[in-house]
């Protein structure tokens, strides 16, 4: 339909990228940084210490990128450079421990960044323990020179990785709803961007709406729906061509797509007759699967990791709730039970946990609960926050908040992240008003 | 200060209906300008183009249901002038996203399904939701809710 156009390619073809672990002079043997855990993030976030690569051209930048990263984490705390005593000239030599101790620094990263003979960049770090004086990570890693931005989350992902035991979440994705105009005839169109807000780039042209976008396994193609053609549906779109198919021809609208852990379904709802049911698209033959048939409203389906269940949102009992049914359908089993109501449930992907948002008295929240509906944890509360996505260690969430209207204005409206115990929230800076956030994996290496 | 805004606001709109309308015929002083019947004016002025619901219900209202007999009666006589019916469905903003483009969808399918039990021709009434997306009223408070929970039939 929308012909292919030639963008700056998002995926790692052609990364090339080579990861080697670089073997330190004494591995840590006890190691005096005290383990931290997303679980107990504390008051206290690590001090860490996140020198300039070495070498000529973007090392400084790699840094930058990396200390963002760890301090948007919230478990981390990089020291303001202006007091580093030590000046890194050569990663390969061991710091002088004293020089960090003295600065109050638990962590230490140094590295550094060279052209190679044959025009790759070579970004080497070494993460090290300041209080036992050992090495407790280092790798090398050769890549294409535009590829240095990827590297530094890929380096931010080992640092976190060692550190607290969880996976990272640096090297990825999010694509969202941009909104711009006024409150009764907003603009809202996709974009997609580097979780730090790096690498903006919009996949609509904002002539018709396009609402709720969401990442295949891959990362290569997007489901999302659109009034392109009138009649509200949705849509697969290339991200890298922006090449966009509708998904079945339906008479009615229909909405709330999501893949299957294993990219090879999309679970949406469609409507028919004011009823809306949810069905499970097969990507190659595109037939269509009934999975509930109800008179009332049943949407907001979200796969569980394993792909055998489906967890979802339905007022078939008087008032909007969740429910969970296998991925074949039968009889849902109601999981939500407190004061309220409570939508888009979305699965973590680690298994452990369901996110939702509740609304209860004059506000909505987001908050999450096991798969069987127990010990239901709020994490965030306003006006309106709305549509929790997973970052992809299941430790940190994403979603929006908009802010009451006012004086016939509409309220501003922007992205968030929280961590699962809700101690550690703030915002994600986006070029406009954003809604609708969808978290990616992270992205294949 | 806040009254004479009031007032300039309502000119504003009696002027705006003239300039829309084909031919008009001034009106008594004070009185609503006259639009040519059959046109979309005629029938937003003469049954009312839209009807509004409760919280969280797409259930009719006795003044729904009033305003729809309206639209039945004036479709009846004037309705053969155009293709579809479209009756759009919308909500207010105390829901999410999705739940609402659901919520917009039953409202607007209880219009049409009162629409066609009055008579009038199933194969023109079409649905369309919005949900929360196009506000009648940007507003936080049960004011601008109560008017953004609507189905709107369109003439086109």
């Amino acid at each position: 339909m929308t012909p292919a156009t030639t963008g700056h390619r998002l995926m790692a073809v052609g990364l090339a990228l080579i990861a080697i672990l670089i073997a330190p002079a004494v591995w840590a043997q006890t190691r005096g940084l005290q383990q931290v855990t997303v679980e107990g993030a504390s008051a206290n976030p690590i001090p860490i210490a996140v020198t300039d690569f070495v070498g000529d051209g973007v090392g400084g930048q790699i840094s930058q990128v990396i200390a963002a990263d760890l301090e948007r984490s919230g478990l981390f705390r990089p020291i303001d450079k202006g007091a580093f005593i030590e000046r890194i000239a050569d990663a390969g030599r061991t710091p002088r421990f004293q020089d960090w101790r003295a600065i109050n620094a638990d962590a230490l990263v140094v590295g550094s960044a060279t052209q190679q003979a044959d025009g790759r960049l070579r970004v080497e770090f070494r993460l090290w323990d300041v209080a036992a004086g050992a090495q407790m990570t280092g790798r090398a890693y050769f890549t294409q020179n535009a590829n240095w931005r990827r590297i530094a989350h890929i380096i931010a992902d080992e640092i976190f990785k060692r550190i607290t035991g969880e996976d990272g979440f640096f090297d990825t994705r999010v694509v969202y709803v941009a909104e711009t105009g006024p409150g009764n005839a907003r603009v809202k169109r996709l974009a997609i961007m580097d979780q730090d807000g790096a690498n903006h780039r919009y996949l609509t042209d904002g002539r018709s709406l396009a609402l709720t976008p969401r990442f295949s396994p891959t990362l290569q193609e997007v489901v999302y729906m659109s009034y392109a053609q009138g009649t509200p549906r949705v849509y697969l779109m290339n991200v890298d061509s922006q090449r966009q198919e509708l998904l079945g021809n339906f008479p009615n609208m229909t909405f709330a797509p999501r893949f299957s852990p294993d990219g090879n379904r999309v679970v949406m709802s469609l409507a028919a007759d004011g009823s809306s049911d949810i069905y499970s698209m097969d990507m190659r033959s595109r037939s269509m699967t009934r999975l509930t048939n109800n008179p009332a409203i049943d949407t907001s389906p979200s796969y569980s990791p394993d792909g055998g269940r489906v967890v979802f949102t339905s007022d078939r009992g008087g008032s909007m709730q969740i429910y969970v049914m296998s991925a074949g359908g039968g009889e849902p089993q109601r999981i939500s039970f407190g004061n309220g109501r409570y939508s888009t449930p979305v699965w973590s992907p680690r298994g452990d946990y369901i996110a939702f948002t509740k609304q209860d008295g004059g506000s909505f929240s987001i908050g999450i609960m096991r798969a069987d509906g127990s010990g239901e944890r709020i994490l965030a509360s306003s006006y309106l926050d709305e549509g929790p996505t997973w970052a992809p260690n299941g430790r940190y969430l994403m979603f929006f908040r908009q802010a009451p209207n006012a004086g016939g204005r509409a309220g501003s409206v922007r992205l968030y992240m929280v961590d699962t115990t809700g101690r550690i929230l703030r915002p994600v800076p986006t070029p406009t008003d954003a809604s609708d956030p969808a978290w990616s994996s992270l992205i294949p290496q | 200060m806040k009254m004479s805004i009031k007032i300039l606001g309502a000119v504003a709109v009696l002027m705006l209906a003239a300039a829309c309308s084909s031919s008009t015929t001034p009106g008594p002083e004070g009185a609503t300008a006259s639009v040519a019947p059959g046109t979309p004016g005629h029938f937003q002025q003469v049954a009312g183009d839209r009807i509004y619901f409760e919280t969280d219900m797409s259930t009719l209202t006795p003044d729904a249901r009033a305003t729809l007999d309206k639209q039945a009666a004036w479709l009846k006589q004037y309705g053969d002038r155009y293709q579809t019916f479209m009756i759009e469905g919308h909500a207010d903003e105390r829901g999410t996203r999705e739940y609402n483009l659901a919520l917009g969808e039953r409202r607007a399918n209880m219009a049409r399904t009162y629409l066609s039990s009055q008579g009038i021709p199933a194969a023109k009434l079409r649905t369309i939701s919005y949900g929360k997306e196009r506000p009648e009223v940007v507003g936080s408070d049960e004011g601008a809710w109560s008017r953004n929970r609507r189905a709107v039939t369109v003439l086109q």
